[in-house]
């Protein structure tokens, strides 16, 4: 399949071919592809495409799974709303 | 994956590769010097500058930051011609709306235009009626008055500091990512070369753009830099429509709130209570207490959604001014540090006025205020009141 067309991060719209051109840069880990594409900033927080990111880096630079380092984990791991976190602070209070 | 081999000599060695490190290589490469390389721990803006609340603001307590922050929103506005970029830096200038909770500190605020006026920045006094026609959200109840300053605005941080480091790159700069520094040589007077854990490399210039560590970097060559680190936190929304055009501040709320282009909501806080060092971890208390706040000062915002949050450290500095320049303890060490949370923002001055020091020009502007020798047993002058 045409590498334009195969849609890696759904939330920030990044493509296989945005991957490649990259690597290409010498961008070669999973956090500073993130900081030029977005990839991984949205909603699902890497969660969709983080596997894949770090195979597609695994295959393009011919390196075993298991030396492509994951991305780095943050909170949330789903959104929550603002109003929901301030109100439960204020039943604790 | 980058098996470059480590050189041997450099003539200037640049240790940090956040918006700092990238502006002085480009702006010391634009002026001809050769033989530049940039030392990295992780990745390009791993650091302090990837996890800035990407603001761009003129709106300062002091004449120093003023003049820095209006010279540097200058160049933002031509950066991505002048530096030839091929991606988007993001600048965008819908202004800082600088929120006065009460009549001490709009009294403050009044000053402070007046000096940002003197400077040219085009900042202006507003009612509280003038700043709900520029932030109709704004909760009224909890505003005295407010500042604005409608060339103030947003820049993002990883493809600024993209562009200065691919135009840097371009002129010859070698960057040497997750590269850590062990140590700095040095003789009676001078630096002589830098320890890595990938080699060592001789010079007689070493620029320590370190941020958070800018204080362990000085101490590899025993001068004393008086920063400290800090925690602060921020969180940012999932994307959402168009709905706040400027960054909405508050230092007594403890709040900086903005709508970046790309439709998310960035705020952060700071909390006094934080203790010094170099921990960047998520709390739950950051997140119960901006909460409040926001819903507080920007009650539609309490709607959105938060998809992460994170730390990053502010380098303070006694006057909450940068340390920018040379010392007389040891020749060929320069400093770029203690810009106490601001140092994205003045990066174009920062790189300009340090580069021209090293190559032995006349700066554009006078650097006194910024030396590391105005703590030199002085009482602090000028304090910068306009921090969060």
């Amino acid at each position: 399949m045409d590498a334009k067309n195969v849609i890696i991060c759904r939330c920030s719209d990044v493509t296989l071919e945005d991957l490649f051109e990259l690597f290409e840069q010498g961008y070669t880990t999973f956090e500073e592809l993130k900081r030029i594409k977005r990839v991984g900033m949205g909603p699902c927080q890497a969660n969709t495409c983080g596997k894949m990111v770090q195979w597609e880096i695994a295959k393009y630079f011919n390196k075993p799974l298991e030396e492509v380092p994951f991305h780095n984990m943050r909170p949330f791991t789903m959104g929550v709303k603002l109003k929901a976190i301030k109100e439960a602070a204020e039943d604790e209070e | 994956m980058k098996n470059k081999p480590f050189p041997k000599n450099a003539e200037v060695v640049i240790i940090g590769a956040g918006i700092s490190g990238c502006s002085i290589a480009y702006n010391l490469a634009k002026q001809g010097q050769k033989n530049i390389i940039v030392l990295e721990r992780e990745y390009i803006t791993s650091g302090a500058t990837g996890r800035c609340g990407a603001g761009v603001r003129q709106q300062w307590a002091t004449k120093a930051n003023c003049i820095l922050a209006k010279k540097s929103v200058e160049f933002f506005e031509n950066a991505q011609e002048i530096l030839d970029y091929d991606g988007d830096i993001e600048f965008k200038q819908e202004g800082y709306l600088v929120i006065a909770s009460n009549q001490t500190e709009a009294a403050q605020f009044e000053k402070n235009v007046k000096l940002q006026n003197s400077l040219g920045i085009p900042s202006r006094v507003l009612t509280k009626e003038e700043a709900l026609e520029i932030v109709p959200h704004l909760n009224v109840d909890v505003v005295h008055s407010a500042t604005f300053c409608k060339t103030d605005g947003h820049l993002n941080p990883f493809t600024m500091t993209d562009a200065y480091y691919k135009a840097a790159k371009r002129l010859g700069v070698e960057f040497y990512t997750y590269t850590t520094v062990t140590g700095i040589e040095r003789d009676e007077t001078k630096v002589t070369a830098v320890h890595t854990d990938k080699g060592t490399v001789k010079t007689a210039v070493v620029v320590n753009a370190a941020g958070g560590w800018a204080k362990e970097v000085g101490s590899m060559v025993d001068v004393e830099i008086p920063v400290y680190s800090e925690n602060h936190e921020i969180l940012v929304t999932e994307p959402v429509e168009k709905m706040q055009g400027p960054m909405v501040i508050s230092f007594s709320q403890n709040i900086y709130c903005q709508q970046t282009p790309h439709g998310a909501f960035i705020m952060g806080r700071g909390d006094k209570n934080m203790p010094k060092g170099h921990d960047v971890s998520s709390s739950w208390k950051f997140l119960d207490e901006m909460s409040k706040t926001v819903t507080r000062l920007l009650p539609p915002i309490g709607e959105l959604r938060v998809i992460r949050q994170w730390g990053g450290l502010y380098n303070m500095s006694p006057d909450h001014q940068p340390i920018i320049g040379g010392t007389k303890q040891l020749k060929g060490f320069y400093m770029a540090c203690g810009f106490s949370g601001h140092g994205f923002m003045l990066a174009p001055m920062t790189g300009l006025l340090l580069s021209e020091l090293i190559l032995g020009k006349e700066p554009t502007l006078p650097m006194e205020d910024m030396a590391l020798e105005r703590f030199d047993g002085k009482e602090i002058r000028e304090l910068e009141t306009s921090v969060v």
